[in-house]
């Protein structure tokens, strides 16, 4: 019973998503900007391919996080706002069914959005080159590293937007998802400092935010090169972690919360 | 067992950014709704109606003390399985037709699709919405809404039917709906606790009535005799002296009607000797004097002229 009634709700919510126009416009924004990537090709003579196969990945992910972001924001406080989870919790469900319904429906969105704009890469990518070759299969890595990103952002979001407003939880995510794709330099100038303080803040730092350079390949694969099968199982597991940590922690923010 | 035991309740709020301070909306309420009644819960704007209904449905925690619906402890998902709540001024999800939110809301209660289905079609025939079953709640009109927020409350054949403010935003027509399906759940044997501030409401359709002011309990029971100590007298005055209005007024459970030299004075038991008294004086007359029924919104007005007993302790209800 429990899992059919989360069900219920991770089916409303990408309902919601569908029904949603500015959704469409964004999709809509993103294959274009694909399908126009093989223009921008012809003024680079010989880098067609490599340009399409960046800017078609940059476009899933850039429009995935505004997605994430935008939809994110909303999750728990548009229900809290507009006040249609009075309703909703007055049913025999739990508080968490909700916050991890959401989760779930959400990240659903993404993954039929990132489908729709992977099928017009694709696309653009036949009518430039008319075939495919064996080092192509890497681009699907390159998805799914943006999906596992796009779920780390919505689960950032989400525990934001547990506690504060849909503003702020925007803005803190959106510095995160900036900072986190810098990790590695945290890391980096840590190890290069003399500074006890400063090694063990950016030792801190670079465990507490997620990693999101870990997932950028998209110039990797744009040049053909292969995605190692560790680094795949890798990501994936450092997703679950750290996604079910933050939606476990939102969840347990959202049980005790006073719904004013 | 009674369907709902409210136990010493209490709700702070904190207000305020940087030094928080606490507001009691709701301070050590005690009642029992029997089952099969139709309980009333009655106040003022901010007397702690909806407050209280929150805590029983789960959505807000109290500070201190405890309720029990069905004899399950309030908050937790089981008890919520005979009980149907209509929020006050209900939002529902927009995009969705009113089909759809009843189907959605069903898929929480273990039932078979042909049972689901059964069940939306039942509950939007009884609230008059089925011709609209397949428009999007977008489209409702704010009693149209209502009539969906009530649909989702009964759809599951609730033993308990809490309402809050179920009139409110209706037009006579939907109110007489309202009411009508009142009585008709009662006479099902379900137990019915809903708020309001429209009296007359209250008076046609409870069985037993709480009243609360300032987020206390002020008095409890059937109206009949929560009005039994509110009867009094109307008398009517001649006098040509003016100064007689302050003291008058003074003294008078409603206002003083004043007309050609002659006043019409409502005044409680307990203040018509005062009143005789006064007319002692040269120059006053009594012309008539006749025992009075006052109703429940009198007695509302006289409940809301008692001063605070915990004034100073908290800021006006507006602060919230």
């Amino acid at each position: 019973m429990i899992v059919s009634q989360t069900m219920a709700i991770v089916l409303n919510t990408f309902r919601e998503a569908v029904r949603d126009r500015v959704l469409y416009n964004l999709v809509a924004f993103a294959l274009i900007l694909i399908a126009s990537a093989s223009l921008f090709g012809e003024i680079s003579i010989g880098i067609q391919k490599t340009i399409l196969i960046n800017v078609g990945l940059s476009s899933i992910s850039v429009f995935g996080l505004f997605i994430a972001i935008f939809l994110g924001i909303g999750l728990v406080h548009k229900e809290m706002d507009k006040r249609s989870l009075y309703a909703l919790l007055s049913k025999p469900i739990h508080r968490w069914q909700f916050v991890v319904g959401k989760f779930l429906g959400l990240i659903f969105t993404l993954l039929v959005n990132a489908a729709f704009m992977s099928v017009g890469l694709w696309a653009a990518l036949y009518y430039l080159t008319r075939q495919f070759v064996s080092q192509d299969q890497y681009i699907w890595a390159a998805i799914y590293f943006i999906l596992l990103q796009l779920s780390l952002v919505t689960a950032v979001c989400l525990f934001f937007s547990s506690f504060s407003t849909p503003v702020l939880a925007a803005v803190f995510t959106f510095l995160i998802f900036i900072i986190g794709n810098f990790s590695a330099d945290i890391r980096a100038f840590g190890e290069l400092t003399e500074a006890l303080i400063l090694k063990a803040a950016t030792t801190f730092l670079y465990y507490l935010l997620p990693h999101f350079d870990d997932f950028n390949i998209a110039a990797w694969v744009a040049n053909g090169r292969p995605v190692a099968a560790r680094l795949i199982l890798l990501n994936t597991l450092y997703t679950a972690c750290y996604g079910m940590a933050l939606v476990v922690a939102s969840a347990l923010i959202f049980s005790r919360k006073d719904l004013k | 067992m009674s369907a709902i035991e409210i136990s010493g309740l209490s709700k702070d709020y904190k207000l305020g950014f940087w030094r928080q301070r606490p507001w009691r909306a709701l301070h050590r309420l005690s009642l029992n709704v029997e089952r099969g009644e139709v309980f009333g819960f009655l106040g003022p704007n901010g007397a702690g109606k909806t407050t209280t209904i929150k805590i029983l449905m789960g959505l807000i925690f109290p500070t201190e003390g405890a309720a029990t619906i069905l004899g399950h402890p309030v908050g937790q998902p089981e008890t919520f399985r005979k009980v149907g709540f209509l929020p006050e001024q209900p939002y529902f999800y927009d995009y969705l037709t009113a089909e759809e939110l009843l189907d959605y809301f069903a898929r929480f209660f273990p039932s078979t699709a042909l049972e689901r289905r059964r069940r939306r079609e039942a509950a939007l025939e009884r609230v008059g919405l089925a011709e609209f079953r397949c428009l999007p709640l977008r489209k409702f009109s704010k009693g149209m809404l209502q009539r969906v927020g009530i649909a989702q409350a009964i759809f599951h054949e609730p033993e308990v039917v809490v309402l809050d403010e179920p009139m409110s935003g209706l037009d006579p027509v939907g109110r007489r709906q309202v009411r009508d399906l009142i009585v008709q759940l009662k006479a099902e044997g379900k137990t019915v606790f809903f708020s309001t501030h429209i009296l007359s409401d209250a008076e046609a359709l409870c069985d037993r009535v709480a009243i609360l002011n300032r987020g206390e309990l002020v008095g409890v029971g059937q109206i009949a005799e929560l009005l039994k100590p509110q009867s009094g007298y109307e008398a009517v005055l001649e006098c040509s002296a003016t100064e007689l209005l302050p003291k008058l007024e003074s003294l008078a459970a409603k206002p003083v009607l004043a007309s050609g030299g002659q006043y019409r004075v409502e005044v409680l038991e307990q203040n018509l000797r005062p009143l005789l008294a006064q007319c002692q004086g040269d120059g006053v007359r009594l012309i008539s004097l006749n025992p009075v029924r006052f109703s429940l919104e009198d007695y509302f007005v006289e409940i809301l002229r008692q001063p605070d007993p915990r004034a100073g302790h908290r800021p006006p209800f507006s602060a919230l």
